[in-house]
């Protein structure tokens, strides 16, 4: 039997070396660079050719969209090439921290609002005021929440590019059919739509999924009942709230009632809804491209109000220098030239379906006839996660699996939700003691 | 086959070898180098730093990294911390699992390989059939899978649906039915590999021992019993071994099939470690995770090798 003995521990060896190999690879290499590199900044780039490596992760309808764009800037760029790399973005917040302390970063990239905080406080990324000072950006052309949160300790990491937001989605035939003229806007002409749906033949007007957009749907609900589910600053979790219960019980009371089947896995209700199988769904924004691909008769409205208060979950995609040992001060002002002339262009990226985050380029028509035009008019309801380091993950350890149980109907919204706010509360804690705050 | 893997050992730790031993005794040594360095490399020195990371709050992007000694492993044995309901809940998943997909794998080859054995036309067709799903990467498996077992828009609720059976089995987010669904993807992907194996060893097994077993006068089911599952034994617990392994290492298929629903309930060890340490870049605690659980495994391993040995004592 010896050679099957060194067989099987050679194997046992190699399940504790995959972790830990994966994370020699990674920790081998140090922190990140020094933060000073650049200089002053003068709005040109005038140095030698260079090529930019630039992360984003636009997979969906947004790609071709923004590819365009990168385009057209290597066009009327004779020494700046920039070299887009796109990545999905569950794996590019995993990917972006090991390549830069590896020194295989970007020299640009898009992030998310409720990233940036996490990235800055890793030390990651290179402050941008001074890019702010010479674009002549300013919080008043930014929507509040959109501007503060990508502050982090006094200093500015993000340029917002655009603000995306959940939508109610449609199918207009179904609405046709069942009568419906108005397009609901709180919860009982909510209910009294998906019942005029369900009298006309729609039997499960309104799937409710278990993961992915669900704990975004019922952080919207969270806030149109008043709730406030990180405390004001992001310092408490405050899922098990009045508000949180409200709105993970409203959340299942859709299955209860018959109005969407049960157990709906991940992204069957998109797929039901451009199936034409269910005759609603709340989605993001960025769905828009896909559905207009897919011929589907369908449009799009605010979410509406079931709670007291309009409120929509919403996040921001943000330009972002990233530090890394590589960087100098070619490939920093070279980013910021690109970030800058991206800035500028965001009214052509509303083609993408998002809304631009620049108050004067939304005001400029560019949203004029576009799908996503009747939500941007709902930007001052328009709510963001708070700007703390870590909570990206913890929201996905606690909440998003709350939600899940909840609408699975595994666990009561009461006992789902403690346990989850429990949790949070610690990771939180905890996320405070290694950021150092 | 036993005689040959079981070499007489001298106390000085060489095998015993009546001719004389020839050229330098670095020789063997300078053939197993390469083998060795990759091994240190890949292997030894892995493991011994993750050692080290599973004493430290570990955030590789951080460059505060201190040492906690073995809070973390403590964390793991107290109810109240952040680390050990997950990390029970996802070792009780990766349990379930194991004791689930365990025994179809070790019967259900070892029935295809007996059939494959036989003489038929278009055997060869038979055992490329069987073996195909295995060359599939595990993400092709389970999003193929994950689509066609879809309890509202799946083909395998409406089939069942359409045979008169019950068609409202949630396979991908309700329990027992995730399990069920999980391993019978797993089976379906992988029972060529072991069938294989198991087909070699039984090409392995003379025919001598059939025939004279059917002078003897046994019946197909004895000689299954007296011939082949002897001849089999000490493949056995190579199969049972590396099967107990891939079982309990299982990621691929509830990642990306289930995200661990409902709820974590199929989150395996696996699962949680990699969202512990490279989603919450929370290494130390995560690498306190896999050598509890490689610890757990090196003595599942053991028992199993223990079971066999007195099996074979016993014959003896």
């Amino acid at each position: 039997m010896t050679q099957t003995q060194s067989t099987a521990r050679r194997r046992l060896f190699s399940i504790a070396a995959g972790t830990a190999t994966a994370a020699l690879v990674l920790a081998g290499c140090g922190t990140s660079g020094d933060l000073d590199v650049g200089g002053e900044f003068t709005g040109t780039y005038d140095g030698p050719d260079i090529e930019l490596d630039y992360w984003n992760g636009f997979t969906g309808g947004d790609g071709p969209f923004m590819q365009e764009m990168v385009d057209r800037f290597n066009e009327e760029h004779d020494n700046i090439t920039v070299v887009s790399n796109t990545i999905p973005w569950g794996d590019f917040y995993q990917a972006l921290p090991a390549a830069l302390t590896a020194g295989e970063g970007p020299d640009v990239a898009v992030m998310h609002l409720d990233q940036l905080a996490s990235f800055a406080a890793r030390q990651l990324l290179l402050p941008l005021d001074d890019l702010t000072d010479q674009l002549g950006l300013s919080a008043d052309d930014f929507t509040e929440e959109v501007w503060s949160a990508a502050e982090y300790d006094g200093a500015r990491y993000g340029i917002p590019l655009d603000v995306h937001s959940l939508a109610m989605y449609y199918n207009t035939e179904h609405f046709e059919a069942a009568g419906i003229d108005e397009v609901p806007t709180d919860a009982e002409s909510f209910r009294a739509a998906l019942d005029a749906l369900q009298e006309a033949g729609y039997d499960t007007p309104f799937w409710m999924p278990s993961r992915w957009p669900s704990h975004l749907m019922n952080l919207t609900l969270q806030w149109q009942f008043g709730g406030s589910p990180y405390g004001d600053a992001g310092e408490e979790a405050q899922f098990d709230s009045e508000a949180g219960l409200e709105a993970l019980a409203w959340q299942r009371s859709i299955i209860e009632d018959g109005y969407s089947p049960a157990d709906v896995a991940i992204d069957t209700q998109y797929v039901a809804f451009k199936n034409g199988e269910t005759s609603i769904t709340w989605d993001g924004i960025w769905q828009i491209n896909d559905l207009e691909a897919s011929g589907l008769p369908y449009a799009a409205a605010p979410v509406p109000t079931i709670g007291d208060s309009p409120a929509v979950w919403a996040n921001s995609h943000n330009f972002v220098i990233p530090t890394q040992r590589t960087s100098d001060e070619n490939s920093v002002n070279a980013a910021r030239v690109f970030v800058a002339w991206m800035s500028e262009q965001s009214g052509t990226w509303a083609g993408s379906g998002m809304i631009p985050a620049r108050d004067s380029v939304r005001s400029s028509g560019v949203l004029d006839d576009t799908t996503q035009g009747a939500i941007a008019e709902q930007i001052e309801s328009m709510r963001f996660l708070p700007p703390v380091p870590g909570i990206g993950a913890v929201q996905a350890e606690t909440l998003e699996i709350a939600v899940a149980d909840g609408v699975l109907g595994t666990r009561t919204p009461d006992a789902a939700m403690t346990e989850a706010t429990r949790s949070a509360n610690q990771l939180l804690e905890e996320n405070r003691a290694t950021f150092g705050e | 086959m036993t005689a040959t893997i079981l070499p007489t050992r001298r106390p000085d730790g060489f095998s015993a070898r009546p001719r004389g031993r020839r050229g330098s005794p670095l020789t063997p040594w300078l053939f197993l180098t390469p083998y060795l360095v990759l091994f240190t490399v890949f292997v030894i020195v892995p493991v011994v730093f993750g050692m080290w990371i599973s004493l430290h709050a570990w955030d590789f992007t951080l460059p505060r990294r201190p040492f906690v000694g073995f809070d973390n492993y403590a964390k793991l044995f107290d109810p109240s911390s952040s680390t050990f309901e997950p990390f029970w809940a996802s070792m009780r998943a990766t349990g379930i699992f194991t004791v689930l997909s365990v025994p179809p794998l070790l019967i259900i080859p070892l029935a295809i390989a007996l059939i494959m054995r036989a003489n038929f036309p278009g055997r060869n067709l038979f055992r490329a059939i069987y073996f195909a799903p295995y060359v599939l990467g595990v993400a092709v498996v389970a999003v193929l899978w994950r689509y066609l077992l879809d309890n509202n828009i799946g083909l395998v609720n409406y089939y069942l649906g359409q045979l008169g059976l019950p068609d409202d089995i949630a396979w991908t987010t309700s329990t027992p039915g995730a399990w069920v669904a999980l391993v019978w993807v797993t089976v379906w992907w992988t029972l060529g590999f072991n069938a294989v194996i198991y087909l070699a060893a039984l090409q392995d097994i003379p025919a001598e021992l059939y025939e004279a077993a059917k002078v003897d006068g046994a019946s197909a089911w004895s000689q299954f019993i007296h011939v082949t599952l002897p001849g089999l034994r000490p493949i056995l617990s190579f199969i049972a071994v590396i099967t107990l392994i891939a079982s309990a290492n299982m990621f691929g298929q509830s990642y990306l099939m289930t995200q661990g629903a409902p709820g974590r309930e199929t989150r395996t060890a696996i699962y949680q470690i990699t969202e512990t340490g490279l989603r919450g870049f929370r290494m130390g605690d995560a690498s306190a995770m896999s050598f509890v659980l490689t610890f757990v495994l090196v003595i599942l391993s053991a028992i199993v090798f223990i079971a066999f040995r007195q099996k074979r004592e016993e014959r003896a």
